[in-house]
């Protein structure tokens, strides 16, 4: 067989992969989108549940999915920029160091089950916090940092080491040379990180079965005071979130209507998650441009 | 193979008390952990001079030019004294980031920071504590026009600086370093990665800069040491072998490796 032919036949297979590829994901959304859009409306989006059959909107659960990614976010953001800092720039390449990063791989690792019973041992029993929004958060962060600190850390190596040298031969710390060279530079790869990182955190529901509860009491919202038990952005109270809503109401759901109401949340949440995609992408392109004074 | 040469017999020029020193280094030695890298390097550098260091690939001139701004601090063991202003700036208690801004460098492959030409030039600056608009913006036309860049660039001051000619980024490296206004460049071969042109640009604003500044640059190239600097020390697997004026390098070399090497027998 000449080269020429084999390399046809090479490509030809290729193309056939990952057309089915693009293929099995086009009809899954497609899926998704077609049997659950038309049930979706303004009511559905904004009311509330029932607590017994399940039947409803999802208002309540909308919020939750979000108010639990910030919190999520505002806990895993920060921890895992140090630990990525660290590992990039300061870690020395000792046992120690490689002790870190499988710790941090075994860590990704967890099913994310696991992390949720963890998260209800510990916070949910054992430190008395309930069925609430921050326990959710603490397991999320659990399951989040992992990814974060790798996302991270290979952004930040990613900037060429003369960009280091530059700023240290001008008299610069290394930390200012970290915080204002070398982070800039890595920001847009980390923005789009963590929005990707955002996606999968929204769409997560094992983890959160356990420690954000099952339950999504019906919230004041106009009551903005986090310390109020009905306000909406109180830490403490259970929250369902919309995945753990579909999935509590395919397998315990009462309402009638249950494999519509499922498909509806479905299409809402994997439109979230693809807003997320597309939003990490967009953000990431204009932050560079930003950054880097580039047009 | 390379022939094997008398580390003994070497011709090294020293400086009268009235000729005055920008630098001075006393048995340098730099070691990367076993490796035995740099062998008593004792070397005087005039002001308002270039001196060029020139030898093969791995004879140690770039590990001894970044030395002398301690950029091999947490790389290579260095030992030995550097005078500088009449203190020894190898000495751990050193304010490292102070020397840093007093002698300035330029690296091979030109590395403008990911942000807008004024941005490369005043960020420092800023950092460093300098303060006041009109200030920073005469820093960025004095520098700018010192690594004669100013004209190519005066409009577009708020472009990235990734967007400019590898050529034109390596003068607003240099640029960069002088707007610290510092006292020494050293210039670690600023041209390799120069086309022709770009590299007689270079050149010509080095030759100006000398007036302002005292220059020490690391080159391949035998021709730009012989074209740019005053005095020029050839450097040989980790010794140096000879420190004689340019001039009397180029015409007559004293010892026999430094022959064979400007004659074109090895590196």
């Amino acid at each position: 067989m000449g080269a020429k032919r084999t390399d046809f036949i090479a490509t030809v297979i290729i193309d056939l992969i990952v057309a089915a590829v693009v293929g099995i994901l086009a009809f899954l959304l497609a899926y998704i989108l077609i049997s659950g859009l038309p049930h979706v409306s303004w009511s559905f989006l904004t009311g509330t549940t029932d607590a017994f059959s399940g039947a409803g909107g999802i208002g309540v659960q909308l919020f939750n999915s979000f108010y639990l990614l910030v919190l999520t976010m505002l806990i895993s953001i920060p921890i895992s920029l140090g630990a990525g800092i660290y590992l990039a720039e300061y870690a020395k390449d000792n046992w120690r160091t490689s002790l870190i990063r499988s710790a941090i791989e075994v860590l990704s690792s967890l099913p994310s089950v696991v992390v949720g019973l963890f998260g209800f041992l510990l916070f949910v029993v054992k430190f008395k916090i309930g069925f609430s929004v921050i326990s959710g958060a603490i397991a999320l962060t659990f399951f989040n940092l992992p990814l974060l600190t790798r996302n991270i850390e290979e952004s930040l190596s990613a900037v060429p080491r003369n960009q280091r040298e530059a700023g240290l031969s001008l008299g610069l710390s290394k930390w200012k040379t970290e915080i204002g060279i070398i982070l800039p530079v890595a920001l847009p790869g980390i923005v789009t990180g963590i929005v990707l990182s955002a996606g999968r955190v929204f769409g997560e529901a094992a983890a959160l079965i356990y420690t954000a509860g099952q339950s999504a009491p019906v919230t004041n919202f106009s009551d903005w005071n986090p310390m109020d038990p009905a306000s909406p952005l109180n830490p403490f109270r259970p929250a369902e979130t919309l995945a753990v809503h579909i999935w509590k109401v395919n397998t315990e759901g009462l309402a009638s209507n249950a494999a519509q109401l499922s498909a509806a949340a479905s299409a809402v949440l994997i439109i979230a998650v693809l807003l997320f995609n597309l939003g990490a992408r967009v953000l990431g392109n204009f932050l560079y441009r930003r950054v880097t004074a580039s047009k | 193979m390379l022939k094997q040469y008398s580390f003994e017999k070497t011709a090294v020029q020293t400086f009268p008390d009235n000729v005055s020193l920008a630098m001075r280094t006393e048995n340098l030695q730099v070691f990367y952990g076993a490796n035995h890298a740099m062998h008593d390097a004792d070397l005087g550098f005039p002001k308002n001079q270039i001196t060029a260091l020139i030898g093969a690939s791995g004879s140690g001139k770039s590990t001894y030019l970044r030395s002398l701004n301690r950029m091999n601090d947490n790389i290579a063991t260095v030992t030995g004294k550097i005078w500088y202003h009449g203190v020894d700036i190898n000495e751990p208690n050193v304010n490292i980031y102070e020397i840093r801004r007093h002698i300035g460098m330029v690296f091979q492959r030109p590395n403008p920071f990911a942000k807008s030409i004024r941005e490369n030039i005043v960020y420092a600056l800023k950092a460093n504590g300098f303060k006041g608009k009109a200030e920073l913006e005469g820093r960025v036309e004095t520098s700018l026009k010192g690594a004669a860049l100013w004209d190519e660039v005066k409009d577009s001051l708020d472009k990235s600086a990734l967007a400019l000619s590898g050529g034109q980024q390596q003068r607003l490296c240099i640029a960069r370093s002088i707007a610290m206004e510092p006292d020494v460049l050293l210039l670690d071969e600023p041209c390799s990665a120069l086309d022709p042109i770009s590299t007689v640009k270079v050149e010509e604003t080095l030759l100006e800069l000398q007036k302002k500044y005292s220059i020490i640059i690391v080159t391949h190239n035998m021709q730009q040491a012989a074209r740019v600097s005053s005095q020029c020390a050839f450097f040989h697997l980790g010794h140096v072998m000879e420190y004689t004026p340019t001039a009397t390098m180029f015409s007559n070399p004293q010892i026999p490796v430094t022959q064979d090497y400007i004659s074109g027998s090895f590196g």
